[in-house]
């Protein structure tokens, strides 16, 4: 048995495909998702991909978040249902207050593509258990709304709470907040990141490396032990 | 242009002697003239819009079409090649089932008047191009020109461009792959903004612009008709640009990513059922050029209810709807059992779709407006059969002077501490220097396929993941060289882009080319477009590439003064699996360093004559086109092989620019000897064509030089990968720390 992972496509989700295929290659099964579809086809987690849902006209996430699809990903993933948001997922996360905060524009005004080195600082979510407690990795980061903000409580209750799921290393490459790459919610089910695990799940492919991959393996083996 | 009555075809017959604004369309009076001879009677207005952006240089390529012709004549035997030249882009067969098509176009004019949304729509177009062959787009790539790195209007148009190339094509979710950035003063207020596309499809979806079978449903759809963009391509694209004259920011169409990315989607998902018969993207030239030309390269004629085009402005005058350049917006021919599933899935993907028109049993285009005809004409004479010029071409008085001035008389450094600063000068000048500030604004990971992106020699896409077929493209043009030689200028054109992708292993198929010139109306830059053109098919069939198709922008000037003659060049490779690639950057500590090819004292047009000396003069490096193709031969074997593990193509800056490039990307350098035979200053900066440097694997050392040796391919060893400086024997060291910064502060410090 195996688990089967949803991704939503949203009109303007880019990397709907490739999601599915970094599932695939951990060994899930992905599912089809789609953004006027209520139902959740009864998969064991979901996952919110990147790209520009509904052309990101206005902030970021803002409109994906009141789309069929999300009353039932909000309601499920309160009550426990594992959510990886990634890029515009995570925007989409923080827009459905699933998790705190708020993404601004790069402080350089640009968007940035690069390979990105990060520290796992929480390795006890739902889709980090596979990386160490403080590993190093190098994921690629591309976007233009991805400056991480909080009020000062809030970034020092994250941080108390070990809700810092990832922080930029070496180079903070949009002004996030504290070097804030992702967080996680207080049950460690919902996860959001800027950063693009599923483009480092192939030697070759991308920056060749496959520091992407444990976030798939993470939920894969929680679902399939629970 | 709106005018009562209503201008029917009835009421332009009856009234021979209204005058219409056929020169501010653009129009020459004797072509005019022509089309009134055609019609048998004076054009309606509607009419008249539609033949005036139809045979603009832009679409009609009258100035140009008797030399294109040479591609076709000229064309060698390929069987690879499934589409030519003609379509919306050719198409080329890679194998396994698959299809690939590409091509290159400029926007060059818009892109200087605005330069974001000139940048973005010139992405918007070429993709559309790709999606109508019915392929699944994959890849982006864009070489650029701008005026002089630190002129003021450079920090204008560059940051515009870069931003609405990322703004768009990050937007769809193509990853951009490779293209180039070259400053040059003759670029000034002319900047050349190309942009390709590959898109890949299995045989089978392979998709044509024609509607035939008559009942069969004309199908518009995508973004609403607006009134932006309207005569771009014949008032924008195909005159100069004059102070005198007022601003033209109405005539450059505005984007919409998002819109296209639904676009893209809902005519993918419709290719896949099957649903259509045929299909045009509307580009330049609106709904004159998909009309006519879908009903021109059809069986039959068209009829199409203007009214029933949905508008984002209701004041819209039919002749506006014509030339309309809105972007976003296709046109499918689609069986009428059809229709309904058709209509289904736009709506889907929330895309507003319209049954405008549809295919008839005649041979006319007849468009009505408010149950009246205000066009009837045979589609040909408007999509095919516009003027051709013969325009007079010359020589120009100065290439021969331009020619003596040899750049080999330059004076040259003298010392080993002289050489390193120029070396330090040369890869820290614009050209030469690190354009990550510029490439990491674009997506590079998307699609999950990337393979190679720039700073690579070639961009590589997987488009197989179980067999791992992938494909390379890269694009070059130097016109530097061209302008000393034009002949000799596009073949290196083509040669650098050949070699760019055989360096990373793949086998060069086809070719795609964006022909950037100054006005055809003066004999010297014809000249200059006539030799290019001749040098490029003449070359083409040598390597056995077939030219593919592409496009001709002409106009680049401001007054008298011409661009330099810029042949860009694109190369699109295959490789059976992408697990063989060959990457720039150097791997491993004590593999070996080999110099291919011959090196001679070139400095015509180089890197160097103009970063140390501000000089253009003398000739361009010889081609030597036999060289190159087994130069290539011999890279892809030791790719496929495992007998190198990085390779580079040496073109301008020559072979000390290589090596840097190499060591800062791997982050390990280079001790270097100069061979026997040369002098430590040639060694290093000439330009001599049909070289590369490899890194071997000691253990592969001998298979390797016996393989050169065997197929007559010098190969000189000239240094070993080590240490973290990049030294050369008895000359220089500089150190990687040293090199870096030159080499990647440059651009920021100019434009951030």
């Amino acid at each position: 048995m195996t688990a089967r992972i949803g991704v939503v496509t949203f009109p303007g989700s880019l990397d709907d495909r490739d999601t599915q295929r970094a599932i695939r290659l951990a060994g899930a099964e992905p599912v089809a998702l789609w953004h006027k579809d209520k139902d959740l086809k009864q998969v064991d987690a979901v996952v919110l991909c990147g790209g520009f849902s509904y052309g990101d006209y206005l902030r970021a996430g803002a409109i994906a978040r009141f789309s069929p699809v999300m009353d039932t990903v909000i309601e499920q993933a309160r009550a426990g249902l594992p959510v990886l948001g990634i890029c515009n997922g995570f925007q989409i996360l923080t827009e459905a207050h699933l998790l705190p905060g708020a993404m601004l524009g790069n402080d350089h005004l640009h968007f940035i593509c690069r390979d990105q080195k990060l520290r796992v600082e929480n390795a006890s979510t739902a889709w980090t258990s596979d990386y160490e407690q403080g590993q190093e990795i190098s994921i690629p980061l591309k976007n233009m709304d991805g400056r991480y903000v909080a009020d000062e409580y809030t970034l020092d209750k994250l941080e108390a709470e070990g809700r810092v799921a990832f922080r930029y290393l070496d180079f903070n490459p949009n002004g996030s907040l504290r070097d804030i790459a992702g967080i996680t919610n207080e049950a460690g089910n919902v996860v959001g990141l800027m950063p693009h695990p599923e483009h480092a799940v192939e030697p070759l492919i991308g920056t060749g490396r496959t520091d992407g991959l444990p976030f798939f393996t993470s939920i894969l083996k929680k679902l399939v032990n629970a | 242009m709106s005018r009562t009555p209503l201008d029917t075809v009835e009421h332009a017959a009856a009234t021979p002697d209204v005058e219409l604004p056929w020169a501010e369309l653009g129009l020459k009076k004797d072509e005019y003239e022509r089309i009134v001879e055609i019609l048998g009677r004076r054009p309606t207005g509607a009419e008249l819009a539609m033949y005036s952006v139809m045979w603009s240089e832009h679409c009609s390529y009258k100035s140009s079409k008797v030399h294109l012709r040479q591609f076709g004549e000229k064309a060698p035997e390929n069987d690879a090649l499934l589409v030519g030249i003609g379509e919306n882009a050719g198409v080329v067969d890679v194998g396994q089932g698959y299809a690939v098509t590409f091509k290159v176009e400029s926007h060059n004019h818009p892109s200087y008047v605005e330069p974001y949304q000139g940048a973005a729509t010139g992405v918007g177009g070429i993709v559309r191009d790709i999606i109508a062959m019915g392929a699944r787009p994959v890849a982006v790539v864009d070489p650029l020109r701008f005026g002089a790195a630190d002129h003021p209007d450079t920090k204008r148009v560059l940051p515009g461009v870069v931003a609405g190339i990322g703004g768009y094509g990050n937007c769809l979710g193509l990853p951009n792959i490779g293209g180039e950035v070259v400053f040059d003063a003759c670029y000034q207020g002319n900047p050349l903004v190309n942009a390709g596309c590959i898109g890949v499809m299995r045989h089978e979806d392979i998709h044509l612009a024609k509607a035939s079978g008559a009942g069969n449903k004309v199908i518009l759809y995508g973004a609403r008709t607006g009134g932006d963009g309207i005569g771009g391509a014949s008032i924008l694209a195909s005159e100069t640009f004059d102070d005198a004259k007022p601003s033209k920011r109405p005539a450059v169409q505005v984007g919409d990513p998002f819109q296209e990315k639904l676009l893209i989607e809902c005519t993918l998902e419709a290719f896949k059922e099957k649903l259509v018969v045929g299909i045009q993207d509307l580009g330049a030239a609106g709904l004159s050029c998909a009309t006519s030309e879908l009903a021109s390269n059809g069986s039959g004629g068209m009829r199409v209810t203007l009214d029933d085009v949905p508008l984002r402005d209701s004041t819209l005058s039919p002749e506006e709807i014509l030339m309309s350049e809105s972007q976003e917006r296709m046109c499918a021919v689609v069986e009428p059992d059809k229709v309904d599933r058709f209509l289904e899935i736009c709506d889907k993907w929330d895309v507003i779709a319209t049954v405008i028109g549809e295919v008839t049993d005649g041979d006319r285009l007849e468009i009505y407006w408010h149950g009246e005809k205000i066009v009837d004409v045979d589609p040909r004479t408007v999509a095919h059969e516009g003027p051709t010029y013969e325009r007079p071409y010359a020589r120009p008085a100065w290439q021969d002077e331009l020619q003596a001035d040899d750049a080999g008389k330059l004076p040259r450094p003298r010392s080993g501490e002289e050489l390193k600063d120029q070396v330090l000068k040369l890869v820290g000048s614009p050209n030469q220097a690190s354009k990550q500030w510029i490439t990491q604004q674009y997506d590079h990971f998307v699609q999950g396929n990337t393979v190679l992106a720039m700073p690579e020699d070639s961009g590589m896409i997987r488009i197989d993941e179980e067999s791992g077929l992938g494909v390379a493209i890269a694009t070059d043009g130097n016109g530097r060289y061209a302008k000393l030689d034009p002949y000799t200028g596009a073949q290196l054109a083509l040669a650098e882009a050949y070699r760019n992708v055989a360096a990373t292993g793949a086998k060069p198929l086809a070719v795609s080319d964006c022909l950037n010139f100054g006005s055809p109306e003066d004999p010297a830059v014809m000249w200059q477009f006539a030799e290019a053109v001749r040098g490029l098919a003449d070359g083409c069939q040598q390597l056995g590439t077939p030219v593919t198709g592409g496009n001709v922008s002409l106009y680049n000037q401001t007054g008298e003064a011409a661009i330099h003659p810029t042949p860009v060049v694109a190369v699109l490779g295959v490789i059976d699996d992408v697990a063989r690639r060959t990457p720039v950057a150097f791997q491993e500590e004590g593999q070996l360093l080999y110099l291919l090819g011959d090196t001679r004292e070139e400095f015509g047009g180089s890197a160097w004559s103009q970063v140390i000396h501000d000089h253009l003069g003398g000739l361009p490096p010889k081609v030597d086109l036999e060289r190159e193709r087994l130069l290539a031969e011999i890279l892809i074997s030791a790719s496929r092989d495992g007998m190198i593990d990085s390779a580079h193509d040496l073109s301008d800056g020559g072979l000390i620019q290589a090596v840097v490039e190499s060591a800062l990307l791997g982050g390990k350098g280079a001790r270097l000897v100069v061979p026997d035979g040369l002098d430590a200053f040639t060694f290093l900066f000439s330009e001599s064509a049909g070289r590369a440097v490899v890194a071997v694997p000691r253990s592969e050392e001998l298979r390797f030089t016996d393989m050169c040796r065997a197929r007559n391919l010098p190969a000189t060893r000239i240094g070993v990968v080590d240490g973290d400086t990049v030294e050369v024997q008895g000359e220089f060291t500089l150190t990687l720390q040293e090199l870096r910064k030159a080499h990647e502060e440059t651009i920021p410090a100019l434009l951030a």
